[in-house]
């Protein structure tokens, strides 16, 4: 076992460079535990963000060797072949400074995407019971557990070619809440996503399936939406 | 690529499907029989089934074709919509020009 990484770490903003320095390599340690090791021992001035350190924010994701991943929960024996880690922020997001991307323009299309609940009874109403076992509802929970943490996204080849594609992330959330009964917002979902860069720009690559640390398959709910769709679009409910 | 030219690649996708397994199934036999151009032509000219089968088919493979050509001018080039969507166009109907006349040198009488 090498007692000693070689890490090359991002460092500027969009127009920096890989520095490198000389970590300890230790049993059980994670990339993030590598980030953070350069920053608290190397250098100081390192930004980087990460909060829950237990894989449940969605903060840390940065680019490991060429690929996005959840750097609290990736373990550095399981990436780092030959002793060397490259780390970088997260592609297809503009570089605040260092391993920080600026994820306004990832949460801007969640918006664009209507992936907020709209809501069809008031507090006054009694809770609404749903059933877990209907094909809706199963295809809303396949979905739920996404932690925002934008692997997905700068994963995606489409969302590289294509500024204006909403991006894995949003259009998962957009087929939780199409799923969703208690959700009165559907038409105008249905409709943001039937755009140009909405649902049927995705090429179906599935690196987001692969690489989302939650093992959730976006490919999978967005040819759902391409359905939904292309079914309202053919009954005329939605216009495009 | 929005919902509308979805469905028209898809549809035209799904026409071509079969199309083109009886294209190929017509060129298997037409070797294997050692067809000449001529034996090929009496039978193609003045047949409308033949002018439909390959009149659909160019019309599919038109809208298909520059359905796909406009994609990868959208993601691929700095091109405006404006001018992706006159590209396509033009990519379309001249593939629809040249199949049609195609069609119509082999069936007309």
């Amino acid at each position: 076992m090498t007692t000693e990484l070689s890490v090359s770490l991002w460092r500027g903003a969009q127009n920096g460079r890989y520095e490198t320095y000389r970590v300890p390599q230790r049993q059980s340690q994670t990339v993030l535990d590598v980030v953070t090791f350069v920053q608290r021992h190397i250098d100081p001035t390192l930004s980087y963000r990460f909060a829950c350190r237990v894989g449940v924010c969605g903060s840390c994701a940065m680019t490991v060797n060429g690929k996005p991943r959840w750097t609290c929960r990736t373990h550095v024996a399981k990436v780092a072949g030959g002793g060397r880690l490259e780390i970088g922020p997260l592609a297809n997001l503009p570089v605040i400074k260092d391993l920080a991307t600026d994820m306004q323009p990832f949460f801007e299309k969640w918006q664009q995407a209507k992936s907020a609940f709209a809501p069809t009874k008031t507090r006054h109403d009694a809770i609404a019971r749903i059933r877990p076992d209907t094909p809706a509802r199963k295809a809303a929970d396949a979905a739920i557990e996404c932690i925002n943490c934008g692997v997905c996204y700068a994963a995606c080849d489409t969302v590289r070619w294509n500024a204006d594609y909403l991006g894995p992330a949003a259009l998962t959330r957009a087929w939780t809440l199409v799923n969703d009964e208690r959700d009165g917002g559907n038409i105008a979902r249905l409709e943001a996503i039937a755009g140009a860069g909405g649902c049927h720009a995705c090429h179906s690559h599935q690196s987001c399936q692969e690489l989302c640390p939650q093992a959730l398959n976006p490919t999978a709910a967005i040819a759902g939406l391409k359905r939904r769709t292309a079914a309202a679009y053919l009954k005329g409910e939605i216009k495009v | 690529m929005n919902v509308r030219l979805y469905l028209w690649q898809r549809a035209t996708a799904a026409v071509m499907a079969p199309l083109v397994v009886v294209h190929i199934a017509v060129i298997f036999y037409a070797t294997r029989h050692g067809m000449s151009a001529a034996d090929i032509l009496s039978r193609t000219r003045g047949s409308i089934a033949w002018a439909a089968f390959y009149g659909l088919f160019v019309s599919a493979v038109s809208i298909h074709a520059s359905i796909g050509v406009r994609n990868v001018l959208s993601e691929w080039t700095p091109l405006n919509e404006r001018s992706v969507d006159a590209c396509a166009v033009f990519f379309g109907l001249v593939l629809a020009v040249l199949g049609l006349r195609a069609v119509a040198a082999v069936v007309l009488p």
